[in-house]
């Protein structure tokens, strides 16, 4: 017995996974933070001065690394829970019930997760890839015009509505579903918790959401 | 025979002769039932039948009848325990589903419970985890004064509903991982949460979390679906606090 360690365990990869979700939530204020200087409507000035940061800052690039090695590890142990999962119940049930016990999306994490993984190679080859050549090749690069091209298309603004979509409901379970598997669970500040990750997941991608349109629409030109 | 408020079903109920081979669902009408019945009375006279007739009845658990064992595991309409909240299936009646109805019944389905025989199912991997860390240690001799050991109120009302647990499987069974973590929790809340559970603390927490995995349980990712179906009503707030319990046994115990 007890020849687990802590990160193997089935617990701790649970830590592990509260931790990487917790850790990327934390980027995602940043990513909307800076994303919303677009709605100053100064043809993206102030924008460009933040991306041009971001991109160009060491500390920022540092941090960069560590932001892809947590979304791996995210994947990587989702990945590996999910094949332990199945594997727990070989037989399936004729017939179940989930919506009685338990929300469609606490139980379609995998499903979300695939679908933001799908999203976020598309969004990465519009904005990531155009400013990391740009970086490489020591050239200014304009990402206010990249999203003006972008958003000029309407399959990318229809990709775009399906990815904050199912970010919202990832983040709907997610968010509070971290604290729990950390083992904060409290009477006092359970319930506050759960509050502000409904706030979160539907207010971050509310924002996001709003970027394609507002480009999309010319109300930010 | 036939009486006002007889009720007509049709059952679908899971026939597997034993762990080594497949099953499936069977049909099987059933008539002149009485609303009062509770499921497993229902299922009483449907075996009754079936053994008047010669056919082999339905082999299913069931001790107590009263909701405390936890024997009766039944899956029904997709649902532990049937379609109420905060039962086991013999306190469920046969008014709760209406004339005509067609109920679907199988076993809890999990890697760790194989099927002994149609519903019948081995829950005996709990045992091993209990026998890994559930107990505590105790001298013998003269019973002690109970007040010898003063004990928060707010403690001991929640060891008290985590020790509510029967062990009857639903959180594994409702569970869309088969995840034992509901039921794990319960029984290391219920001694870490009282001074007489202490002495074993960090290595109850270990060694019954060791044993759950290697049973092959699945992991928790809460849903929530384990709690809303527990016939006892067991808390989530156990599953984070059994987290708490197994991150500081790794940390605190000071081990290799």
């Amino acid at each position: 017995m007890s020849k687990e360690t802590f990160l193997t365990s089935t617990l701790g990869r649970k830590l592990l996974m509260g931790l990487t979700g917790l850790f990327l939530i934390g980027f995602l204020v940043v990513h909307v933070s800076l994303n919303s200087l677009i709605f100053l409507n100064d043809h993206g000035a102030t924008f460009n001065k933040g991306a041009h940061f971001m991109s160009h800052n060491i500390v920022i690039r540092i941090m960069e690394v560590g932001l892809f090695a947590g979304l791996i590890a995210h994947m990587v142990l989702a990945l590996q829970l999910t094949l332990k999962n199945n594997k727990a119940r070989p037989v399936k049930y004729a017939m179940t019930n989930g919506n009685a016990n338990s929300s469609w999306y606490s139980r379609s994490m995998g499903i979300l997760g695939s679908l933001l993984l799908m999203f976020l190679v598309v969004h990465l080859a519009n904005f990531w890839i155009p400013t990391k050549i740009a970086v490489f090749n020591e050239t200014e690069h304009n990402t206010f015009e990249d999203m003006k091209v972008v958003f000029s298309k309407w399959y990318f603004v229809s990709v775009y509505m399906v990815g904050v979509i199912a970010l919202s409901y990832h983040l709907l379970h997610g968010f509070q579903s971290a604290f729990q598997s950390l083992g904060m669970n409290h009477r006092k500040y359970s319930p506050l918790v759960r509050k502000v990750g409904i706030l979160f997941a539907i207010g971050v991608p509310v924002i996001f959401a709003a970027m394609p349109l507002v480009i999309a629409f010319g109300l930010i030109k | 025979m036939s009486h006002e408020g007889g009720m007509n079903l049709t059952l679908k109920v899971w026939k597997q002769k034993n762990s080594k081979t497949e099953g499936h669902l069977e049909t099987y009408p059933v008539s002149d039932i009485s609303p009062d019945m509770s499921f497993l009375e229902m299922f009483d006279v449907l075996n009754e039948k079936l053994i008047s007739t010669g056919k082999e009845p339905i082999a299913f658990d069931h001790d107590c009848r009263e909701g405390i064992c936890g024997m009766c595991s039944m899956h029904i309409n997709g649902r532990p325990h049937g379609p109420k909240g905060g039962i086991t299936t013999c306190q469920l009646h046969m008014r709760s589903f209406k004339d005509g109805d067609t109920i679907v019944v199988e076993p809890w389905r999990a890697a760790a419970f194989p099927v002994v025989k149609d519903l019948v199912v081995d829950r005996s991997s709990f045992d091993r985890i209990i026998a890994a860390g559930g107990y505590v240690s105790v001298n013998t001799g003269n019973a002690k004064d109970a007040n010898n050991i003063l004990i928060p109120k707010t403690d001991a009302d929640d060891a008290f509903n985590a020790a509510a647990c029967i062990g009857c499987g639903a959180c594994v069974a409702a569970c869309k991982n088969a995840s034992a973590m509901l039921f794990v929790s319960a029984k290391i809340s219920q001694l870490s949460l009282l001074p007489q559970g202490q002495i074993e603390r960090t290595s109850r927490a270990e060694n019954m979390i060791a044993v759950m995995d290697e049973e092959g349980f699945g992991n928790c990712t809460n849903t929530g679906a384990c709690e809303a179906e527990c016939p006892k009503e067991i808390s989530l707030e156990n599953i984070a606090r059994m987290n708490r319990e197994f991150f500081s046994a790794k940390v605190l115990a000071n081990k290799k």
